[in-house]
């Protein structure tokens, strides 16, 4: 997942790439269609455990930690029943998964989403289950252990 | 005399800006409504000049405060057409006169097996507290259950109600469907077991006109914000000789007759149930939001919310791929629907990139999520200051989803 050297730098390209859209709509459009972009999860995966519950709409992921080298990369895979989340998943997919732990945990996806005019997405927090999302890479990112997974916890 | 929609809106500051450079329309009313300048003017005036607390002062800030707190009151009382004005208490919402009337009068009259009513379009509001008490004493809770239109199912409530029924909690008119409920008739049966009746009035009250004599419940409860009122502010009326027989809710200041370490002796009604410092800016407030409604007259509203309706719920019949949820014959004013497999999220968030303020989710009703096998539902719902081209807006609004999300 990790062709670009950085989430910064993943970031960057995503802001430069929205520039160009004079139309929210086109936003929304470009968005969505990252969405549907996502590699599938497996049906299975979508369980209790995986899911990130909010009250407006629900978000299932699986998250690993592995060691590469002397580092700890996060990979992950989400999905959400609804097609605004969903993008914004593969957003951070991009931005995010395949990266070292220390990185994720030094990125602001708040600000990214700010940038990208969604901020009202994650800032409306756990009502999308996109936020519990970030928390739970995040918590995972900074465990000490190679090999965790993410669990449930953290639900609002 | 004409309804003149446009000289309403004026009294309403909220409703004229933009969201997102467009003008907001504003359609999420079951949550909350905006507020008319005289109650902004009421509140601002209120802490700029009599702010001061009440019942205690001999001062003449705390007299003016007390006289307009307990002129608010009145006010209520005669909206509801309560018989008293010691049966008009003060709470901080709907939700927290049931969970008063559950705790307060369910501790002393609910005994193991008995049971309490629901119906299956209740709020949250209007199942947990009676979950809550049920678990405590031993008695049980049961469900009216409803018809695909959002109808209470014909024959149900007859047939589980009996000897046991010691409560039906009901709505007047359903939150996620708009169903308007025969609660006069509902409560003459409930009465005729011996039945005490609570009637959740969060939606209906700003809606259609309020007579608890005439309805004849012992409860009816409603919330202050969507009645054009402030936030933090509600009612619980009660019959006087039932709150009478209840114990106090809380115990603290202004609730009590004389405390020693003893044995403490209680106040009469209201006050009895009202402990500690109220909202005295919010209940000021709700009375001008009362003064508001009885000078453009509820039914006037009422009738051109009903023409809105109406007009709205041909306009989202003709969009291809949307199911109006909630088709009862008596309903008033709620939209609830869902559009082919998209998740209302969606259309929620593109609405709002339009302008226009609708509300997405459960509801706080997940049952009735249930019943219709549907996550969620995007509602639109009305109030006196909505329009036709506010509706027209929202049909264009959802044409707009489907083409962003084709």
């Amino acid at each position: 997942m990790a062709e670009l050297a950085s989430a910064r730098e993943a970031a960057d390209e995503l802001v430069e790439t929205f520039e160009l859209f004079d139309e929210w709509e086109d936003r929304y459009r470009f968005i969505i269609d990252l969405g549907r972009k996502l590699p599938p999860m497996e049906e299975g995966d979508k369980n209790e455990t995986t899911r990130v519950r909010g009250c407006q709409s629900n978000v299932w992921m699986v998250a690993h930690a592995r060691s590469e080298g002397n580092q700890r990369v996060i990979d992950f895979l989400a999905d959400s029943d609804a097609a605004i989340v969903k993008g914004l998943i593969a957003i951070l997919r991009r931005v995010y998964s395949g990266r070292p732990a220390d990185e994720i945990l030094a990125f602001d996806a708040e600000g990214l989403f700010e940038r990208l005019d969604f901020g009202q997405h994650l800032t409306m927090g756990r009502r999308n289950g996109l936020f519990g999302m970030v928390q739970r890479i995040k918590a995972l990112a900074g465990a000490s252990t190679v090999g965790a997974s993410a669990a449930a916890g953290g639900e609002g | 005399m004409q309804y003149d929609v446009e000289e309403l809106r004026a009294r309403f500051p909220a409703l004229h800006q933009l969201v997102h450079n467009r003008p907001l329309v504003y359609l999420d009313n079951a949550a909350t409504t905006q507020k008319p300048q005289i109650v902004l003017d009421t509140l601002v005036r209120y802490y700029t000049e009599d702010n001061s607390n009440i019942h205690r002062g001999v001062h003449t800030l705390s007299e003016r405060a007390t006289a307009g707190y307990e002129a608010a009151r009145v006010k209520v009382q005669r909206f509801l057409n309560a018989a008293d004005n010691g049966e008009i208490i003060f709470t901080r919402n709907a939700t927290e006169s049931i969970n008063l009337v559950a705790a307060a009068w369910g501790r002393t009259f609910l005994q193991a097996g008995d049971e309490v009513l629901i119906t299956a379009m209740e709020h949250h509001a209007n199942i947990v507290p009676w979950q809550m008490i049920c678990e405590e004493r031993g008695s049980v809770l049961r469900v009216i259950p409803i018809t695909d239109e959002g109808e209470l199912e014909p024959g149900a409530y007859e047939k589980l109600l009996g000897p046991r029924t010691k409560m039906v909690a009901i709505t007047q008119m359903s939150n996620a469907l708009g169903t308007v409920n025969p609660v006069r008739e509902m409560t003459a049966a409930a009465h005729a077991v011996g039945a005490r009746v609570l009637i959740d009035g969060a939606q209906a009250a700003y809606h259609l006109r309020t007579d608890v004599q005439a309805l004849d419940c012992d409860f009816f409860v409603f919330s202050g914000h969507k009645l054009y009122g402030p936030t933090g502010i509600g009612i619980l009326y009660g019959k006087r000789e039932v709150l009478e027989a209840m114990r106090p809710y809380q115990g603290g200041g202004d609730m009590i007759d004389r405390v020693t370490f003893e044995k403490t002796t209680y106040n009469g009604l209201p006050y009895k149930f009202e402990a500690g410092t109220p909202h005295i800016a919010g209940a000021i407030g709700l009375g001008a939001a009362v003064d508001f409604i009885e000078s453009v007259g509820i039914e006037h509203m009422a009738a051109h919310e009903q023409s809105l309706l109406q007009y709205g719920t041909e306009l989202l019949e003709e969009i291809p791929g949307l199911r109006i949820i909630g088709k009862a014959r008596h309903k008033a004013s709620i939209l609830s629907f869902v559009l082919n497999d998209i998740h209302p999220s969606d259309i929620g968030a593109i609405l709002d990139q339009e302008g226009i303020a609708i509300r997405t989710g459960h509801h706080c009703a997940q049952p009735v999520m249930d019943r219709y096998g549907v996550p969620a539902t995007a509602r639109a719902s009305l109030a006196c200051y909505n329009t036709r081209e506010e509706l027209e807006a929202l049909a264009r609004g959802i044409h707009k989803v489907r083409k962003v999300m084709a």
